[in-house]
Formats: structure tokens, C-alpha cells, sequence
């Protein structure tokens, strides 16, 4: 309807028509922004809002502490009938009423450390494949995915599967070297966890190892060394830190893994004698005898096992996220 | 003898390259296995009548998982319902209040509840919500799972929301729209996808979970649409199924295991293409 | 002597304890252009922002003194309101990337919770975006959203958002500097045909802009405001040397 003219016509112009044809408007628009200016006064006020997000963030901290000290609260009748001999007890007896925890972190630390250096092996494996000789295409893109699928599966899955693939080998296996032909046990169980914690330090290696500066690569390069000695002198080194946080974040994991360990352990509460003896860690008998578990001192007891187990892997935990995020900050 | 040397480094080289490779090769193979085998031995139980049928007493052939079914589900929806509103709120707080040193304590505290056992946070919905109800229930089993669900929840809603540009919230403010609208009808729109990727991806972890549910939700052979009572779910059927001495059992936990892992991954699969579909470029 | 629409009274403002802004005194003419010009980090986006209270979302930030509204003083009013009444289109185009190009126009409606009938929506679209000279080039594709729209384009539909609220001021805080020079044009033309029914302040660090458009100018270095004049004595016979010096490329 306005046009654009040439200046000084289409001033007149427009305002010509604007008094003439725009008086409807001009009241459509005044009524539109009263409106506008009243509307405000009903919604959230800043300063409600505001606090309700800080009730949030505290929220979080609260649910923390109150998880902490619901632990602490519920192992007490434990605590001060065993003290701290509880960690040393050797014997797990609920019909006599003793319990001693030496059998579970014994069983916990056989089967996570074991677990752990097989899946090693095979993380950095992928790490140096990933983050080294295939960085991108589609190796790399089907090779990361399927870690991330590994990641995925349940756990009570990995437990079904060792259950009934693996625990038959692993019998065949003890039948031909003459031991007790478990089929469970703490061989089995460090098997399937490895398998489990793989994709942990994997993807934390990956990372650290494809961040290395390929300055310092080039370098080793043209003095002549091979690929091998660059991973090995100047790649490795480097993103040793890194590596050890990816292990340490994979170790909390193993610690704290259940189902799986739970269903191919054998579920005993002695002290395991050796890789082929069944056993049980701090998750697997709570697992088990939680929901058994009659009488305060029982229970108590297999509460202050998880707050060991809250404890332990906690402080495994922080440790390894200080150690990568020191990394970030002397990356940049 | 300079040449010798160096065939030999030259060796090394190859045959580490080889080394790793094979052993990544080596690390997959599992997965093929355990897919492989859920897959032969469970696709041939699940039929109409298995997802459908509550599963029959020992002895008897047939039956199916529906309680399972509709247990997870339910239990999927009470921890959402716990764990999606304040985990969002948080993670807006941590945002908008990044700087502060209160900020810094609750980051801490998040990463420490993402790392605690799956069995201990079990322990701890039993002391909340089991004890003081003098029994098991599908709401312990939700609370449980909502404490897992919160720490990826909020730590995606902190990260999508880092991600969005201040221009975005000036343009808001600037029209005279209050800044908690700002936030709930502009901010928080435009990283709706990233939140709906953490909400997601903590849905699939925790539909797989069984350790915090055996002394919470406690599982039932029952069909129970009452959160307040014992609930089954489908990775707890799993559990006592594989582990009984019945056969029959067995074949039926192979059914589940078909199922759960169609369902976690699939949703693993689905969560990706919504993620890349409602991503909001800047 | 033009009417003012805005007053700016001895005003200051301080990031902590620097000061950037040094007792200002301006009075901003009604219905005309007025440019804000400076070499960087002088003060003039500041300004702005305190007209229309964004500075004081930086924490930190401190204002003294008095700015007037019609008459009007804006910190003493709630600054919801004040925003409603003064509108800012930003140097880099942030029109709502989730909305549709509708839904951005009537943004400041919409969000603020505004109830409007469809009717009165659609005019209030259709007017914006032709005030903007905007309507031709989207009304086909309105629903859509506004990722496909260029540059020059996506800076008019937030000029069309501004103006959807009827403001009497209109702030631009270097409305081109990121736009194309035949986009930069298209944006200038447009400004110049705004002013009949919206006060303008451009901020602009591109003086020959500043001397096309404006009608009047303001210079204002090291957070001080050194001339203010009609703009065509200003460019030609500026009265302070350092308006001169600056004009002349010695600094800036």
C-alpha cells in the first residue's frame, strides 16, 4: 500500500495516508500495547525462580550427603559389635551370627585386578588402534561403535551369556587341569568383567592418545623411527596420565559391577584360594543374601559392606577424574 | 650389520601393528557372541503369546513375560517422573550459576553419585523408601533408578545449555520477556535436544538394570499395576530365571534377554536419530 | 527545536570499578536517526545498553545518574517495561532458531505471555514484516522456520520483531557490520524509512554509514560524549578537535 518513492513524495504521501486510512490501525496498535505492558505483572517472578533453581543444586548436594549418612546410620549396629576388625574378619558365618568382610574384599580385589589386567591389554589395544593407526573412516566409526554397543548390554545380559557359554568352558578347562570342575568362580567372573569394562578406558585412551601433539610425532618421525617406537617413546609416555585415569575409572567400575560377577562367582563366603576357587565380592553377596538377610546385625553388616563398597570406589573415582582433568588443563 | 637392525625394527613395527589389531578384533568378538546367541536362542521363544502372558508356575510349559513387560515400563515412567524435573532444574542451575564456588561443590557431588555401585544405591532405596513402607514396591525400585538416571540428566542439561549462545537470551531479554521465561520458553527449547539425549540414554542404562531392584522393587510373578507393591521388570525376570535350575526357565529368560537387549539398543539407535534430527544449529 | 524522546541526564556507568561511561548529558531527538560514533571500546555500546537496562545483566555492573523516557524515569520503572517500549536489534542477527519466522515476529507477545487473538496476530505479523521490508520476500513461507534465510534477511526479521512491539525507540547496535554491502544498503534504506513512526539510535564505528543515514550525530570517545550535532555540520564542520581528528582517520 506505501510505496517507496522518491524521497520527498513518498514522505507526503505517507503522510497523507497515514492520517487518512492508519486512524484504525493507529487504535489497534495503542490497544495491543496496553495489553502488552499490563500483561506482565502475572508469571514468575525472577527472584522465586532464581531461588527455586538454587533449591535445586542443593537438592543434589542434600540427596549426597543424605546417601552418605543413611549408609553410616544403618551400618552402625555393625560397627560397634565388630569395629574395625570388621574389614579383617576372615570368617562370613550369618547362622552363628559372625561376620567378617576378609572373604569379600579379598574376593572383590582377586577378581577386579584380574579383570582388570586382561581388559587392559585389549583397551589399549583399541585405544592405540583408534587413537593412532585408524583416527577416522569407517574401521574406526564400526570398531567405536560396536565398543559403545559392548557398553550398552545389560549386565544381568553378560551375566547369562558367561553363565552359560563360558562356565562350560572354563569347566572343561579345570577338568583337564584337574581341579574342581566349578565352572564358576573367580577365573570365570574376571573374565566376563573384563569383557565388561573394556569400553571404559578404551574411549578415556582413545582420547588421550589422539590428543598427543603431532609435532612431537613428527618429530620422532624424521629421525627415522618407526611407528611402533613413536607409540612407544613418545606416544605412550605422553599420555601416560591419561591411560592410568581411563584403568583407574575401569577399576571403579569393576568394583562395583554386580549381576554379572553375582552369576558366575559360585557364591561362596571363604576366603578364595586361588583362580579357580568360587568366591564371592562385596556387591555379589549382597546380592545374594540381602533379602535373607533376618536379624539387625545381618543386615547391618551387609549394609556396611556397601558403604566399603560406596568408599572405595568413590575415592577410586575422584582420583581419576583429578588426574584427567589436571590433563585438560596442562593440554591447553 | 646396520641393516640387520633395522629389518628387525622394521619387524617390530609390523608385527606390533598386527599385535593391535588383532587383539581389537579380538576385544568385539564378545559382542558378536552374546548378540548371536541372544538372538538364536531367544527369537524363537517370542512370539505373540510371550509378550503377552504373565509367565506360569515351575512345571508348566509356556507362559511369557508380560508382567515384566509392563513392570519396566511402569518403572521407566516413576523414574522419570522423579528424576527429569529436578535433574533439569539442576543442570539450568549449574549453568546459569557456573561461576559461583557453590557450583563447583555440586559438580562434585553429581560425579560422585554417578560413580556409586548400582547395589549400593539399591542398599539406599531400601533404607528410604523399603523400611519405612514395611515392604517392597515398584516406588522404591523408581526412586532407586531416579537416582541413577539424575546425574547424566543433569550433567547433558549443563552441557546442551553451555552450548547455547548468550545472543540467544538477549534477544529474549531485550523484547522485555522476564528472565525465567527467558529461560523456560527460550533456553530451554533450544537445547531440547540434548536434554531429551541425556534423559534417553539414562532411560536405557537404567531399563537394564537388575541390582538396584532385587531388595526394592523385588520383582513378582504377578501382573501388578500398583506402584506401591512388588513390580517384576524384565532384567529381574532375567535374573531369576537364568539362575533357577528349571530349563523351562531358562528358554523363557533367553525370550527376555531377546527382548531387553532389542529394547535397550534399540533405544540406544533411537536416541541418535532423534538427537541429530532436533539439533538446533547456532 | 526537535522534541526529545529520550533524555540522558549526567549519566555514568562502571564495570566494577572502571568507568566507562562519563557524565553524559544527551538528549535524543523524537522521529529522526540519531548516530552514536566512535573508534572501539569507547563507550557507545554501553550506552545503549543502558538505555535499555541489558548493562545491568552483567554482574558487576553500576550505573549513575538519570535517563528519561518521556519524561519517563527508566530506573525507577520495572525494566520488563522499559524493554517493551525500547527496542534493540543486535550486531550479530539472533533471530529464535526453534521458531518459525511467524512465531519470531510475534516472539515478544508470545513469550511474554501475551493472550492475542489469531486476527490480531496476523496483522501484527503482517504489518512488522512489511515495516521491515521483509513481507514480500517470506509471506509465502511464514511458517517456516528462518534458517534459510540470508543474512540482510535474518537482520530485518529481527528489526520486524523489534517493531512488532511498537517501541518508541528503536536501538541498533551495529546492524550491519555483519552484513554484505547490497545487504548493508537494503538495511540502511530500511532505517530511513522507519523514523516516522520509531526514534532511532545507530550505533555505528562506520562513519561513512553514520553520515549517509543519521540525522543527527553523537561522538563519544573514552566514555565521554564529545559532540553532538545535526549530522550533516558535524561530518562536514565538526567544532571539537577531536571530533575532527577522529573524522580524519588520526585515531580510532
Amino acid at each position: 500500500m506505501i510505496e517507496k518513492g522518491t524521497d520527498n513524495v513518498s514522505v507526503e504521501l505517507r503522510q497523507q495516508l497515514g492520517l487518512l486510512t492508519d486512524r484504525s490501525t493507529e487504535d489497534f496498535w495503542v490497544r495491543i500495547h496496553k495489553r502488552a505492558m499490563a500483561g506482565w505483572k502475572f508469571g514468575l517472578s525472577e527472584s522465586f525462580f532464581r531461588k527455586t533453581l538454587y533449591v535445586a543444586g542443593t537438592f543434589v548436594l542434600v540427596i549426597l550427603i543424605a546417601i552418605f549418612l543413611s549408609l553410616v546410620v544403618a551400618s552402625i549396629p555393625a560397627i560397634r559389635h565388630f569395629g574395625v576388625g570388621f574389614l579383617f574378619g576372615t570368617t562370613w558365618d550369618p547362622v552363628r551370627g559372625e561376620f567378617g568382610a576378609l572373604p569379600f574384599v579379598m574376593g572383590t580385589l582377586f577378581v577386579s585386578l584380574l579383570a582388570l589386567a586382561i581388559s587392559t591389554v585389549f583397551s589399549l589395544s583399541i585405544s592405540i588402534f583408534l587413537g593412532e593407526y585408524f583416527r577416522g573412516g569407517v574401521i574406526s566409526a564400526f570398531i567405536t561403535s560396536v565398543i559403545e554397543l559392548l557398553a550398552g548390554i545389560p549386565s544381568v545380559i553378560y551375566g547369562f551369556c558367561g553363565l552359560f557359554l563360558l562356565v562350560p568352558v572354563v569347566r572343561a578347562l579345570e577338568i583337564k587341569l584337574n581341579v574342581a570342575p566349578y565352572g564358576v568362580g573367580i577365573l570365570t567372573s574376571s573374565l566376563v568383567l573384563a569383557v565388561m569394562i573394556i569400553p571404559y578406558s578404551a574411549s578415556i585412551g582413545r582420547e588421550v592418545i589422539s590428543l598427543v601433539p603431532s609435532d612431537l610425532k613428527e618429530a620422532a618421525f624424521s629421525l627415522g623411527a618407526t611407528r611402533f617406537e613413536v607409540v612407544r617413546k613418545v606416544v605412550l609416555p605422553y599420555a601416560r596420565s591419561g591411560i592410568f585415569a581411563g584403568i583407574l575409572l575401569s577399576l571403579g567400575r569393576a568394583l562395583g559391577e554386580t549381576m554379572a560377577v553375582t552369576m558366575v562367582i559360585g557364591n561362596s563366603n571363604f576366603i578364595p584360594k586361588g583362580i579357580f576357587s568360587p568366591a564371592n565380592t562385596l556387591a555379589s553377596v549382597i546380592a545374594n543374601e540381602f533379602t535373607e538377610a533376618t536379624g539387625r546385625l545381618y543386615l547391618s553388616s551387609l549394609v556396611e559392606l556397601g558403604l566399603v563398597l560406596f568408599m572405595v570406589t568413590t575415592v577410586i573415582n575422584i582420583f581419576g577424574k583429578v588426574i584427567i582433568g589436571r590433563m585438560g588443563m596442562e593440554d591447553k | 650389520m646396520k641393516e640387520l637392525a633395522i629389518r628387525r625394527r622394521i619387524i617390530a613395527d609390523k608385527s606390533f601393528k598386527t599385535i593391535v589389531v588383532l587383539l581389537s578384533f579380538a576385544s568385539i568378538l564378545p559382542m558378536f557372541f552374546i548378540l548371536f546367541f541372544i538372538i538364536s536362542k531367544g527369537i524363537s521363544v517370542v512370539d505373540w503369546t510371550f509378550l503377552t502372558h504373565l509367565p506360569k508356575p515351575v512345571g508348566e510349559i509356556g507362559g511369557g513375560i508380560s508382567n515384566a513387560i509392563i513392570g519396566t515400563l511402569m518403572l521407566i515412567a516413576v523414574s522419570i517422573i522423579f528424576s527429569v524435573p529436578v535433574g533439569v532444574f539442576a543442570g539450568v542451575f549449574l549453568c546459569e550459576y557456573r561461576k559461583g564456588s557453590f557450583a563447583y561443590f555440586v559438580k562434585l557431588a553429581i560425579e560422585t553419585l554417578q560413580g556409586i555401585p548400582s547395589i549400593v544405591i539399591g542398599i539406599v532405596a531400601y533404607v528410604w523408601v523399603v523400611l519405612p513402607m514395611g515392604s517392597f514396591s515398584g516406588l522404591s525400585g523408581g526412586v532407586a533408578l531416579a537416582l541413577m538416571m539424575l546425574p547424566v540428566i543433569i550433567t547433558a542439561t549443563e552441557e546442551t545449555l553451555k552450548l547455547i549462545p548468550d545472543s540467544l537470551r538477549e534477544a529474549s531479554l531485550a523484547l522485555g520477556v522476564s528472565y525465567p521465561r527467558t529461560i523456560l520458553k527460550v533456553v530451554l527449547p533450544a537445547g531440547l535436544s540434548g536434554i531429551l539425549t541425556g534423559i534417553l540414554l539414562s532411560v536405557a542404562r537404567v531399563t537394564g538394570e537388575t541390582a538396584p531392584l532385587l531388595f526394592t522393587a523385588f520383582g513378582s510373578p504377578f501382573m501388578n499395576f500398583n506402584i506401591l507393591k512388588p513390580i517384576n521388570t524384565l532384567p529381574l525376570m532375567i535374573f531369576n530365571y537364568a539362575t533357577s535350575p528349571y530349563t523351562e526357565w531358562h528358554t523363557l529368560a533367553w525370550g527376555a534377554s531377546f527382548v531387553l537387549v532389542v529394547f535397550v539398543l534399540g533405544l540406544n539407535l533411537f536416541t541418535k536419530v532423534v538427537t541429530r534430527k532436533w539439533k538446533v544449529q547456532f | 527545536m526537535e522534541s526529545a524522546v529520550l533524555k540522558i541526564e549526567n549519566f555514568s556507568a562502571f564495570f566494577g570499578e572502571n568507568q566507562v561511561l562519563k557524565e553524559i548529558n544527551l538528549s535524543i531527538p523524537q522521529n529522526r536517526i540519531t548516530a552514536i560514533m566512535g573508534p572501539s571500546g569507547c563507550g557507545k555500546t554501553t550506552l545503549i545498553r543502558c538505555v535499555n537496562r541489558m548493562h545491568e545483566l552483567i554482574p558487576d555492573a553500576r550505573v549513575s545518574g538519570k535517563i528519561f523516557l518521556d519524561h519517563e524515569d527508566i530506573y525507577a520503572t520495572d525494566p520488563i517495561i522499559v524493554r517493551r517500549q525500547i527496542g534493540m536489534v543486535f550486531q550479530k542477527p539472533n533471530p529464535f532458531p526453534m521458531m518459525s519466522i511467524y512465531d519470531n515476529v510475534i516472539a515478544g507477545y508470545n513469550l511474554n505471555g501475551v493472550k492475542l487473538t489469531k486476527g490480531e496476530k496476523e496483522k501484527i505479523v503482517e504489518e512488522s514484516l512489511k515495516r521491515a521490508a521483509l513481507w514480500d520476500e517470506v509471506n509465502e513461507s511464514l511458517h517456516r522456520r528462518g534458517t534459510f534465510l540470508s543474512g540482510g534477511q535474518q537482520q530485518r526479521l529481527c528489526i520486524a520483531r523489534a517493531l512488532a512491539m511498537r517501541p518508541a525507540v528503536l536501538l541498533l547496535d551495529e546492524p550491519t557490520s555483519a552484513l554484505d554491502p547490497k545487504a548493508t544498503s537494503h538495511i540502511e534504506e530500511l532505517i530511513m524509512q522507519l523514523k516516522d513512526t520509531v526514534s532511532i539510535i545507530l550505533v555505528t564505528h562506520n562513519m561513512a554509514q553514520a553520515a549517509r543515514v543519521s540525522d543527527f550525530t553523537a561522538f563519544v570517545y573514552l566514555g565521554e560524549l564529545v559532540e553532538f550535532g545535526p549530522s550533516g555540520r558535524m561530518f562536514t564542520a565538526p567544532k571539537n578537535k577531536r571530533t575532527e581528528e577522529y573524522l580524519s582517520g588520526k585515531f580510532g
